[in-house]
């Protein structure tokens, strides 16, 4: 092969790492519906507010206003799964994920393409049975095919700089969803959060667990609902696989095997973004987060995630020639 | 499944004789076929479909709404090819693009064959894809035309004749290598017994090809990369099939920069050099500071890299002067000219028009003749005589006379026909033959090729943008003393 050290083009490493982060975000839309129509069954009297987290969750809460108005089941389940206008539906990601794949096919494995590409022809078959009963059904195949789209990355792709992009995407976008949930559940429930837990409020924080699949290893490692503890469990675990901190330390992993610099240093701005922040989270006992105000910190969190983003872009993605090495060897 | 009732039609049919039994080399295939239970073509059939759409084996549909794909319709009935016409054909092309090759590099340098007057100047002169900006330039080993896709067509009386040369940005190559795929997945079963050649080795000799046109300040380890117009090209499956094939990078106008006298690409750690590249974008489109200005696909200063000798590029750019199908008229003089031989694979006969003679002809055979436009490709621009209404053949009379130098017209050929699955029946249909050959050190001829079909009954047009289809082309190895010597 005559390239087998050439590094990856900008476009196909931003293309890689978008197709992740959509594929990502699909699951975790999917995994929120599921549970939040589990939990309508459970509490069936309050289905007025059931809605609204949802849509304050997925970041769109004010294009959402602007077409729909008020938070109801079925326009909040057409405006997450199936609206085209909504660049962050379900359907919206899978095309993007899709177009994304499609741009980099001879960089991934062919098995991956073909999962990217059937999830997307089956959704679009499906489109018709938006309202029916089907739709758990839908959502289930929906999270289970992006976890195989994940199991045959990692298992059909070579660990190279296009999977670690790809990684950055899955771990910043995970970290990042799951940070939402977390503030917009904490925020509805706040009011009892000093209260002793009422049978009621394990309902709604044990959804919250489940919305990011966190409720059995909760259980394991802190058995009762706590507040605290579930605060602790899915912002600074390090073992479990959604809990910001494990999230940010696989992206950092990540973004130092693309850039080669060695761990503990830092050599390009996005580094100097994320090093720090997953060294804090290293640090940081639970105390102090709810001290500040978890909203507050969330928010403060976000943003910073938001600047590796722009970051990579810098970087990687869309630097102008004049920024970039020149050619190497003999081109000089 | 049942045969009795296949009707030749009095067409020449490549799997049975005129009396309407199998021809030697396609009783085996016949056999099978004939061993199915009904519907179990059908169902395989099918079951090909299906793996098209999911593997994403798709072309975008120009005209169309945006982002239609389709799949290109693949049957499940092979062309046979046997091994002694098919030496025939591997030696005719390869004296053929030999021919067109010593031309197009004679034409963009003494311009000999134009002195000694085989072919008229002004023919050169006129021609669409004849490109100025490439007198001169010295393409590594000389070579224009590294890939082609020549078309070949039988016609009733038996003959295989070339119908058009591709010698630019040919494309189909990825189907004759997911057609074997799907029908060694779809229906193993038919291969039995049959010594079928393998096509799976094209991407390594194209691959090879490609480093063996390395500029020479590379030549020990060059950068080849495909360079694609985009993912809504309609042949993007194939740009992205074949560089994940060969393992290169597969590139558009936008990741490439002209710096310091060399083409790079913009990567993440920076500008790499590209050494090779593989274009499937045409000349027009390549550089807008030499060809059109307006092109957002291509790379600005490539052209004065590809001049100095610091890129080499695949096709050559300029080569298109040879598509010209007034200049295909000469390819047999040219064949006289340059190899001292005398053609073995025929042209059709062409008339025309600037001839004052041939238009006359033409003009009063309209219903009769194949009219072409001298410079489009994909069955447009194009009048099917005998298919053709009053006010078609009106049109194109006008356009004639208008611009003669335009047009030229070759009699209907009568097109082969292979059975194809048409609802659960086979029903013949007509088909056309397209190897590829390559050319770096030596030429190379793939040992089969995409034969396209037309679907629509009684349709001579097999173009895929004109509802046609392709299948299986099976070139059979030599029995043990027979023709052909390749491993």
């Amino acid at each position: 092969m005559s390239n087998e050290t050439a590094p990856l083009l900008s476009r196909a490493a931003e293309a890689v790492y978008w197709m992740a982060r959509y594929i990502e975000r699909a699951e975790n839309v999917a995994r929120f519906i599921d549970v939040n129509l589990h939990l309508q069954l459970d509490l069936p009297l309050e289905p007025a507010h059931q809605w609204q987290p949802l849509i304050d969750t997925s970041g769109d809460a004010s294009t959402y206003l602007e077409r729909h108005g008020k938070a109801k089941k079925s326009t909040v389940i057409k405006f997450l799964v199936w609206e085209t206008k909504n660049l962050n539906s379900i359907s919206s990601c899978l095309r993007a994920a899709r177009e994304n794949a499609r741009s980099v096919r001879e960089i991934i494995s062919s098995e991956m393409w073909e999962q990217v590409n059937s999830m997307y022809l089956k959704i679009q078959t499906q489109r018709a049975l938006a309202e029916s009963e089907r739709l758990p059904e839908i959502l289930r195949a929906i999270r289970l095919g992006c976890h195989m789209f994940e199991g045959i990355t990692d298992s059909t792709m070579s660990y190279n700089e296009a999977w670690h992009f790809l990684r950055l995407g899955r771990q910043l976008e995970r970290a990042d969803k799951t940070s939402r949930i977390l503030d917009v559940k904490y925020f509805m429930l706040l009011p009892s959060a000093n209260s002793v837990g009422t049978p009621y409020d394990d309902i709604h924080w044990a959804a919250v667990l489940k919305s990011v699949s966190g409720f059995e290893m909760y259980r394991k490692k802190h058995g009762r609902i706590a507040p605290r503890s579930i605060v602790e469990f899915l912002v600074l675990d390090r073992e479990f696989p959604r809990a910001i901190r494990h999230c940010l330390r696989a992206a950092d992993e990540s973004l130092h095997a693309i850039t080669g610099t060695p761990m503990g240093s830092c050599h390009y701005p996005s580094e100097r973004t994320l090093a720090p922040l997953r060294a804090e989270l290293d640090y940081t006992p639970v105390e102090s987060i709810i001290n500040q105000g978890l909203h507050e910190y969330l928010d403060a969190l976000q943003g910073r995630m938001n600047t590796i983003d722009d970051g990579l872009a810098r970087d990687f993605f869309h630097a102008a020639p004049d920024d970039l090495p020149a050619a190497e060897g003999d081109a000089a | 499944m049942e045969l009795n009732s296949y009707q030749t039609d009095g067409f020449y049919d490549e799997v049975f004789d005129t009396d309407g039994k199998a021809r030697e080399e396609a009783r085996l295939l016949l056999e099978t076929i004939e061993s199915l239970e009904d519907g179990e073509l059908l169902r395989c059939q099918r079951v090909a479909e299906a793996l098209l759409l999911q593997m994403g084996i798709t072309f975008n549909v120009y005209g169309d709404s945006a982002g239609t794909e389709r799949i290109f319709p693949f049957d499940l009935i092979p062309r046979i090819v046997t091994a002694e016409e098919w030496d025939w054909v591997e030696r005719g092309l390869k004296q053929r693009i030999h021919a067109l090759n010593e031309f197009i590099d004679d034409i963009y340098h003494d311009q000999k064959i134009l002195k000694d007057k085989v072919i008229p100047e002004e023919i050169i002169k006129s021609a669409t894809f004849y490109r100025p900006q490439c007198r001169g330039v010295n393409p590594p080993g000389r070579v224009w035309c590294h890939i082609t896709g020549t078309d070949l067509v039988r016609h009733g009386d038996g003959q295989i004749y070339v119908l058009e040369d591709n010698l630019r940005v040919p494309s189909g190559v990825s189907y004759v290598l997911e057609n074997r795929d799907l029908m060694k997945r779809t229906f193993p079963r038919v291969f039995a017994g049959l010594k079928v050649r393998p096509v799976d080795i094209y991407p390594s000799k194209l691959l090879e090809m490609l480093e063996s046109i390395a500029p020479p300040h590379a030549a020990n380890k060059p950068t080849v990369v495909l360079l694609t117009p985009g993912m809504y090209n309609s042949a993007y499956f194939e740009h992205s099939f074949l560089a994940q094939r060969m393992g290169i990078q597969l590139v558009e106008g936008r990741d490439l920069v002209v710096q310091d006298g060399y083409v790079c690409m913009r990567t993440t750690k920076g500008l790499r050099r590209v050494d090779v590249i593989y274009r499937r974008l045409d000349d027009d489109f390549l550089d807008p500071q030499v060809f059109r200005p307006d092109s957002l696909l291509g790379v600005p200063g490539i052209m004065d890299v590809y001049r100095a000798g610091k890129v080499s590029l695949a096709n050559a750019p300029g080569n298109g002067v040879a598509d010209d199908k007034v200049v295909y008229a000469y390819v047999p003089d040219m064949i006289r000219y340059y190899e001292g031989a005398e053609p073995i694979l025929p042209n059709v006969p062409t008339y025309l028009c600037w001839r004052d003679a041939d238009r006359q002809h033409v003009l009063q055979n309209l219903d009769k003749l194949v009219v072409k436009s001298a410079n489009e490709a994909g069955g447009y621009g194009m009048l099917v005589g005998p298919h053709s209404t009053a006010a078609q053949r009106e049109e194109f009379a006008a356009k004639i006379t208008e611009k003669p130098r335009n047009y030229i017209a070759q009699p209907t050929l009568a097109l082969s026909r292979v059975p194809t699955l048409i609802e659960d029946k086979l029903e013949g249909r007509h088909v056309d033959l397209r190897p590829y050959i390559l050319y770096g050190k030596e030429i190379y001829v793939l040992p089969g090729g995409l034969t396209r079909v037309a679907l629509r009954k009684g349709s001579l047009v097999v173009n895929s943008s004109q509802g046609g289809g392709s299948k299986d082309t099976w070139v059979l190895a030599p029995t043990e003393g027979g023709a052909g010597n390749e491993q």
